[in-house]
């Protein structure tokens, strides 16, 4: 229910100051919200398990729209290459499980049939594996890509990153080809609610997905409220020049906060691989959309926003397959974005200074 | 020596000339200002010796080191801090977090609480507020924070832009008070200031700057006095 929470509270406080527009909007929502309650009530176990897995989807968006956020938050500056660093994780998270790299085998492929303990192990190396090359990779592109454009027009800056997003992806195709690859089946299909009921579905999977995430987000968390470099990061991100002045290393700082978005990205990727059994080169681009929208729809810039906005975006993606039909799913996703942003220019969480790009204080 | 010696520094906006060859000297213990006209270059000196802009000529000296070419993140290593024009302060972080971030290079606990309680000694009132988000107080209580956050860093120079801008007439009487306690505790001060009024009244000296140029430097008493300084910014025709 998460998702009608969040987006009546979003609009309410516009709609008591508002049109007939945004009535309409509200009536919309309105008759949405008790279609679903209608359906839960005659399937409620279908709906819960639904629900879950709007859940499980939204929480890889949310770790890729973290990202997103991060970057916009210290920069002002859209990271079109994040989707495809996303990408390149889930090809390192395979690349490791297959126990091969440039033609060299170093260990026997990890799949569905190695020990319980050996799938352990690879599933946490290849998240070790993806989150530091995706970090050192997204450090690269902001060294490379971004950090000379820092005091160029807003415009080039743009096109540097839709350039490293097209570069990222040919990589990837070069690397593993064109076609979709299966990723090992290391993580069970089968319920993890089995041993109590039938009618309630909640794989395996979807477990370990939220058991990888909750830790990700607490420690990313606790590293930007409580840490010296979290805070130095806060600092930059509001006013570049005063932060200077404290003695804090903005360049540095800018760099660490690619790292960290590069980290999560990459964790993303090996998940989403192992959640979907697939991955393929313009993965990315898919995945990067939703991750980006659900940043804006949060707030961009916010970080609890960006988590809010990948549940909301992975809950309605959910439902709108179940009870509307996959082929209108993108549709709603989107039609929610808009209807949102019509009314809450700034996002679900985000404050005005940051969708206005926080203009007085740069300098 | 001087504790900060500036030689005939050029800054640059783009094309713009700033700084047409500014000099200046601190002594150390000394509180300083500059006055002049809006776009005089005194913020532009300040930034200049901060580093936040590198001046294209000339030489900066302070505490016997040349520093024009230090980016301004070592500056405060060097010793010197400052409350910038419009403060900037973190706004949507605390209090008591931006007060932390003034320690920022500083890694000795007890030292930091130490300084902490004197901000908090000259500044009852943040005391009272260090768990409120910054950017929510008034503006006086920005300006104190601002000073205060300087002062974490236990600087040698502080560097103070405009700390009387959109005060009310009592809250500048109370930090000019407060500016003088603390050059009084042993902090060489620069200041910068458009109230030239206030200004001449805690400095020793003055220079004052018109279109990126110093064209008066004396002490504080003779600047009062001097007609010319009188007409064009203490108010009097």
């Amino acid at each position: 229910m998460s998702m009608v929470e969040a987006k009546q509270g979003g609009l309410l406080d516009s709609v008591r100051s508002s049109s007939w527009q945004s009535r309409i909007a509200v009536a919309v929502v309105a008759v949405l919200v008790v279609v679903l309650l209608f359906q839960a009530a005659q399937d409620p176990a279908q709906f819960v398990s639904q629900l879950l897995v709007g859940i499980t989807n939204g929480a890889i968006i949310a770790l890729i729209a973290l990202g997103y956020t991060l970057v916009y938050g210290i920069v002002e500056l859209i990271n079109f290459a994040h989707g495809d660093n996303f990408m390149l994780g889930s090809f390192v998270g395979l690349t490791v499980l297959s126990g091969t790299f440039l033609g060299l085998g170093f260990f026997a492929p990890i799949g569905g049939d190695s020990g319980a303990a050996l799938q352990i192990v690879g599933v946490v190396f290849a998240l070790v594996a993806a989150m530091a090359i995706c970090g050192l990779i997204n450090v690269g592109i902001e060294r490379i890509a971004y950090k000379p454009l820092r005091n160029a027009p807003r415009l080039a800056v743009l096109i540097t990153a839709i350039g490293m997003s097209f570069i990222l992806q040919n990589i990837g195709l070069v690397w593993k080809g064109a076609s979709q690859i299966p990723f090992p089946s290391l993580i069970p299909d089968g319920n993890a609610l089995g041993a109590f009921t039938d009618a309630l579905v909640y794989r395996w999977k979807d477990l370990f997905i939220i058991l990888v995430t909750i830790p990700l987000l607490l420690a990313l968390s606790y590293f930007v409220q409580r840490t010296k470099q979290g805070k130095a990061m806060r600092a930059v991100a509001q006013d570049k020049e005063a932060a200077a002045m404290m003695g804090i290393n903005v360049d540095r700082t800018i760099a660490v906060t690619f790292l960290l978005g590069g980290i999560l990205a990459g964790a993303a990727g090996v998940m989403f691989g192992l959640f979907n059994g697939t991955t393929v080169f313009n993965v990315g681009f898919r995945q990067g959309l939703f991750a980006f929208t659900a940043a804006v729809l949060g707030g961009i810039g916010n970080l609890t926003g960006a988590v809010v906005g990948g549940i909301l975006i992975g809950v309605i993606g959910a439902m709108s397959d179940q009870y509307v039909g996959v082929r209108w799913t993108e549709i709603m996703i989107f039609t929610v974005l808009i209807l949102v942003l019509v009314f809450r220019p700034q996002g679900l969480l985000g404050d005005r200074s940051s969708v206005q790009g926080g203009g007085g204080e740069r300098t | 020596m001087a504790l900060l010696e500036v030689q005939d520094i050029h800054s640059y906006y783009g094309h713009i000339h700033a700084l047409r060859g500014v000099s200046l000297t601190v002594e150390k213990g000394e509180v300083v200002t500059l006055i002049g006209s809006n776009g005089a270059g005194k913020t532009t000196t300040l930034r200049s010796i901060h580093g936040v802009l590198t001046p294209r000529e000339g030489r900066i000296v302070f505490d016997g080191e040349e520093i024009q070419n230090v980016p301004p993140h070592d500056m405060i290593e060097r010793g010197i801090a400052q409350s910038p024009e419009g403060r900037k302060i973190f706004s949507r972080m605390t209090v008591l977090e931006n007060l932390e971030m003034g320690a920022y290079h500083r890694n000795d606990g007890v030292g930091i609480q130490q300084d902490m309680d004197r901000v908090f000694d000259l500044f009852p009132r943040l005391r009272e507020r260090t768990k409120q988000e910054a950017g929510t107080m008034s503006g006086g209580e920005q300006q104190m924070l601002a000073i205060g956050r300087a002062l974490m860093s236990r600087p040698k120079l502080l560097l103070l832009d405009e700390p009387s801008m959109g005060l009310a007439p009592v809250l500048v009487e109370r930090i000019f008070q407060v500016i003088r306690e603390i050059n009084e505790q042993g902090t060489t001060i620069l200041l910068v200031e458009q109230n030239a009024n206030v200004a001449l009244e805690i400095a020793s000296r003055g220079y004052v700057l018109e279109t990126g140029r110093v064209v008066n430097a004396a002490p504080a008493a003779l600047l009062r006095q001097d007609p010319k300084v009188r007409e064009a910014y203490l108010g009097e025709v």
